[in-house]
Order: C-alpha cells, then sequence, then structure tokens
C-alpha cells in the first residue's frame, strides 16, 4: 500500500513539475521558437532586460499583488474576529455570503465588477484592480485566518482580561501572536491569488496599467518569444522562494496544539 | 485580601433562568467550593463574580465596593481555568510576569516577584520553560502562580484540578490548600467533585437549578442535608419514608424509626435520609434502630467494601463498611441494619 502510495504520489509531481521545468529550460534554449536540440544561452534575459512592456508590467503585478494582500489580510482579519469571537445578528448568514465568490467563475465576477465599475464611475485602471484584486481575495482570507482562530481557545483571551488586559490589549498580546501565521498564510495566499489573476485584471486594467498575466496573453496573441518563458521563471522563482520563507515561519503540517 | 459579596443576583441566558435571587457572602480568607451538577450555575455565578458576565439583577461586591459594573479586568481578581489557559508563545516567566506588567511592575522588582510565586508552587527554575514543555501539573502550578503573583483580591478556581489523573489532582489539593493558607486569599472553587469540594472548603455551597439549596461547613453540609437533593448529590444516601407517629416514624412495613431532628406534624408524610456508612451490620451502643435487608450486591474495593441491599418491601438500600477482616457478606444473606437517632436526617421536603 505504501509504495503503491509513494508511486501514486511521484506520478502526480512528475506531471506537476516537468511541464515548468520544461517552460523554465526553454527559456535558456536559444531558438525562438522553441525547437530543440538545445542549445543554452542566456540571450533571452538579456532581450528580457530591455523589454519595458513586460517588465513594467511585472512590477504592476508586484505592486498590485503586495497592495492587495496587505489590505485584504487586514480587512479579513479583522472581519475574521468578528465572525470567530464576536454573535451578532446575520453572522451565521455572512459567514455563509464568503463562500460563493470563491465557486463563482471568475468571468462572471470580472464582467459583474466592469459593469457595477463603470456604473458607479469607478472605471478602470490601478484603482479598480486593488478593489477587484481585494474583494476577491478576502474570502481567502476569512477561511484561513477563521481557521486558525479555531486552534485558539478562548479562554487564553479570558486568562488575560483577568490579569488586567483590556480586550484590545488581550487580542493584541495573546491572540495575535498566535494568528500570526495564519495571518501570514492568508497574506501569502492574497499574495498569490492577485499574482495569479488573469481574468478580472484583464477587465479593469486599463491602457496605461496592465498586469504581467494580461500582458503575457496579448504577447501570446501576437507572437511571442521564449522572453515570456525568461520572466515566467523569475517569477516563479520568486514565489516559490515566498513560499519557503512561509514554510520556515508557520511550519505546515506541524500539529499545534495551543492551549 | 478582602470578602465577596453577592446580593439578590438573577441571570438568564435566552429565556433559561440559569441563576435566581442568589445572596450569599464569602468572607476574608475563606474557601468556599461552589457544588452542584452540571447546568446548575455553579460556572454562572463564578463568571459574574469574575466579571466575564453581568447579572441581570443583583449586586456583587468585592471588598465592599460595588463592582457589578466594573469589567474583569478592573476587578482584580485571580483566576485559574480548567484548561490551565496559559500563553502558548510566553515562556514561565512570561507567563507569571503578565499581570504584574499589567499593573506597571517590571524589571528587576518582576523578576524578584515571580521568582517568588514560582518558589511558592515549587517550580524554582522553570522561568525560562516554554508551557509546551510541561506536564499537566507543572503547567497547573504555573497557572496558579500566575494567577497569585498579582496578589488579588479574590481567587477564582473553575475546575482547575478535573483535567489532571488523580494521584497528582490529590497533589495539588494538598499545594492548593497549602498555598492558600498562606496567602489568606479568599478563595471560591467551583466543581463537581464532591469529595474535593469536602476536602479543600471551610464552607460548601450546592446549587440546584440555579439556587443555592445549602451553605455551609462540609461537616454540617454532610451530616446534616436539607433536602433529598443535598442528601443525595453531596455522598450517598438511603432514602425512607415514613408517617409520623409519637416522635417516631413508622415506615411502609411497620419499622419504626427514631430521629433526633425535627419532625413535622403528627401524622405527616416524611422522608429520612441515613448514611450508608453510618449503618452497621452489627448493632452498636445507641443503635436504635434497625431494618431487616437481604444482600444482593457486593462490591469489593479493597479498604472499603459496599453493599446493595433491599428490604422487603423493595426499598434499596446501600450500606458501606470497612474492610477489617477480610470477610464479606455474601450474596443473598439476610441481615439487619443498625444505627442510632442521631443519624437519621430529616428531609425537609
Amino acid at each position: 500500500m505504501t509504495r503503491l502510495g509513494q508511486v501514486y504520489l511521484g506520478v502526480i509531481l512528475v506531471f506537476l513539475y516537468t511541464p515548468i521545468l520544461v517552460l523554465m529550460a526553454m527559456g535558456f534554449n536559444a531558438s525562438p521558437l522553441y525547437e530543440l536540440p538545445f542549445s543554452f544561452t542566456t540571450h533571452w534575459y538579456e532581450t528580457l532586460a530591455g523589454n519595458d512592456v513586460l517588465l513594467t508590467a511585472g512590477l504592476h503585478s508586484i505592486v498590485l499583488a503586495l497592495v492587495t494582500s496587505v489590505v485584504a489580510t487586514v480587512l479579513g482579519t479583522i472581519a475574521s474576529v468578528a465572525l470567530s469571537r464576536r454573535t451578532f445578528r446575520g453572522r451565521n448568514l455572512l459567514q455563509v455570503l464568503l463562500l460563493p465568490p470563491i465557486a463563482i467563475p471568475w468571468l462572471i465576477t470580472g464582467t459583474a465588477m466592469l459593469i457595477f465599475f463603470y456604473w458607479t464611475g469607478i472605471g478602470r485602471g490601478l484603482h479598480a484592480l486593488i478593489i477587484g484584486h481585494v474583494a476577491m481575495a478576502i474570502p481567502y482570507v476569512v477561511l484561513v485566518v477563521g481557521t486558525g482562530f479555531k486552534t485558539i481557545r478562548t479562554d487564553l483571551e479570558e486568562a488575560a482580561m483577568s490579569l488586567g488586559s483590556t480586550p484590545i490589549h488581550a487580542f493584541f498580546a495573546v491572540t495575535l501572536p498566535l494568528l500570526f501565521p495564519s495571518i501570514l498564510g492568508a497574506a501569502l495566499f492574497a499574495f498569490a491569488v492577485s499574482l495569479d489573476q488573469f481574468v478580472i485584471s484583464y477587465f479593469l486594467s486599463s491602457p496605461g496599467y496592465s498586469t504581467l498575466p494580461v500582458q503575457i496573453y496579448s504577447a501570446i496573441r501576437k507572437g511571442f518569444t521564449p522572453e515570456i518563458n525568461a520572466i515566467s521563471t523569475l517569477l516563479l522563482l520568486g514565489s516559490m522562494a515566498v513560499i519557503l520563507i512561509f514554510a520556515r515561519f508557520a511550519k505546515p503540517g506541524e500539529t499545534s496544539d495551543k492551549r | 485580601m478582602t470578602n465577596v459579596d453577592v446580593q439578590a443576583v438573577a441571570k438568564t441566558f435566552g429565556t433559561v433562568p440559569v441563576l435566581t435571587d442568589i445572596s450569599t457572602s464569602f468572607p476574608v480568607g475563606s474557601f468556599t467550593s461552589l457544588l452542584g451538577p452540571s447546568g446548575s450555575g455553579k460556572t454562572t455565578l463564578l463568571r459574574i463574580v469574575a466579571g466575564f458576565l453581568q447579572p441581570d439583577e443583583g449586586v456583587v461586591k468585592i471588598g465592599g465596593s460595588d463592582v457589578t459594573q466594573v469589567p474583569v479586568w478592573g476587578r482584580n481578581i485571580g483566576m485559574m481555568f480548567q484548561s490551565y489557559a496559559l500563553f502558548p508563545h510566553m515562556t514561565v516567566a512570561k507567563n507569571v510576569a503578565f499581570g504584574l506588567e499589567r499593573r506597571g511592575i517590571k524589571g528587576a522588582e518582576a523578576r524578584r516577584l515571580v521568582g517568588e510565586a514560582l518558589e511558592m508552587v515549587r517550580l524554582p527554575g522553570f522561568a525560562d520553560r516554554m508551557p509546551k514543555q510541561l506536564s499537566g501539573g507543572q503547567q497547573q502550578r504555573v497557572a496558579l502562580a500566575r494567577a497569585i503573583v498579582i496578589k488579588p483580591s479574590v481567587l477564582l478556581l473553575d475546575e482547575p484540578l478535573s483535567a489532571l489523573d488523580r494521584r497528582l489532582r490529590q497533589e495539588m489539593q494538598v499545594e492548593l490548600l497549602r498555598i492558600q493558607r498562606e496567602s489568606g486569599l479568599t478563595t471560591i472553587f467551583v466543581t463537581h467533585d464532591q469529595e474535593e469540594a469536602l476536602a479543600l472548603s471551610d464552607k460548601v455551597a450546592i446549587l440546584d437549578k440555579g439556587r443555592i439549596v445549602q451553605i455551609g461547613a462540609p461537616q454540617e453540609v454532610y451530616e446534616r442535608p436539607l433536602t433529598r437533593f443535598a442528601a443525595a448529590f453531596l455522598g450517598d444516601s438511603n432514602f425512607l419514608t415514613g408517617v409520623v407517629e409519637n416522635g417516631a416514624v413508622r415506615l411502609a412495613d411497620g419499622t419504626v424509626v427514631q430521629a433526633t431532628g425535627v419532625l413535622p406534624a403528627l401524622g405527616q408524610t416524611v422522608t429520612l435520609a441515613v448514611r450508608p456508612e453510618k449503618m452497621s451490620v452489627t448493632p452498636a451502643e445507641g443503635a436504635v434502630n434497625r431494618i431487616e435487608a437481604q444482600v444482593k450486591t457486593v462490591i469489593y474495593a479493597g479498604p472499603a467494601l459496599s453493599y446493595h441491599l433491599q428490604t422487603a418491601d423493595g426499598t434499596e438500600l446501600k450500606l458501606f463498611a470497612q474492610n477489617h477482616d477480610g470477610r464479606l457478606l455474601p450474596e443473598g444473606q439476610k441481615v439487619t441494619l443498625h444505627w442510632s437517632a442521631e443519624h437519621t436526617i430529616v428531609m425537609a421536603d
């Protein structure tokens, strides 16, 4: 059984990573048409350094993802505090309403946002992208932080209050530090969801401000070179670095008993 | 060191009354147990004294001043929780120093007080450990140190020993009592463990359905329960029902039972309680009461023996005896149980 499981896992990893490895390798292949045999070059990285359109779009994506991550994490964590620790009318309804946006196809969400933003005069551009990305990232944050809350006993805050902490102080001194791995995970999730996002970005970006996925998409339509592979490789390595840093902090898989 | 007064406190959750008109006082330095089945309101009462809950009606006074409107963080209480509730991201020293820091005590003074508190709970040298590295009993001691280091007005214990195994629990009971005596803290202790309540407290309050049905010294509450509930909840009791006749009680089978308590009027039906360990198969001096019964089951527990018996009219009785000579009464044996008039307790209901 264990043997079979190992093979199964191996097959999954092969299917996940082979395309990515091929993509990375092709960034170092001299042929602009992805032809074999493989001949090593860093040419595409050199031309990428001069490709302002892709680089700017890449920078935009990162800025947008960072802003989304910070804003969505703060708002989502606050919402999570309310949903996990307070009782109020409509709490269950709100909690349930958080889930559908995750399941609604991006295309529909994107179209709806475009129409809504047009009607309200919000329009398109960086501000619209931020609003759109934050809105779609919040449910993920609430879910991740909410799960974190479940591992923290409420009597820890009560203990702090019995020792003289106001509820606010108890939250910052006790709950927040214990919640930190979850919040970090949520921030990372929000960052990844934003960086990944194509459909909503496509609808909400303006000619002056578009993101890397949108730019890659238009490049593919116009015909492209392995520069795309080069920038994808850089992005990939960046994301993996972030994930590894997170794994170092949060130690996923560890059974944490937060009594 | 202060006393705690609770006056006419009532609390309702939704439409369910949890506490009804509770008035009692906890004198300076006393150790009071709140004992009752789950749902009796004992934890609610403790949380109202702590300030986690607001009573719907009534007043809570700590040290003579009305704190009903004061939130928990302004009451200067020390509390121990069932789950220890140590802060898992802080060392033992930081845990204990938490309340001191909230009171502006820092640096060398805080270190000295933390050291003293850890000394008191016999955990010196544990200051730099994390809670996770400690055993359950050690965590419990840290929780106690954290609660007493701030010199609280009142020490509130919410079933703090229930998560420990038997041997450790007995050890902690002794510790708790020693520390309570040394510190002189007015202590309120919620438990559902009767033996623990009897062993630790100066006063035991028995709660049932949101009311204090009896409060008094352990001996008084145990030896003289007022109601059937108190007699059955605290310890075991044999209940006999009969009719008052000539200053005694005649049971349905004709047996006449003598009691020393005040009996209701002639001809009234009354319930009597007799503790199973107060009965004996051998007649002792003054044991004027006797009843015939047959042994149904024998439970051998080493030093103690307990028997389930049945009288001719089907009344179930229990008998506790010391294992003096290793000989047991055989099942089916007919015996006569003897007890004295002063061990017949007249129930108020």
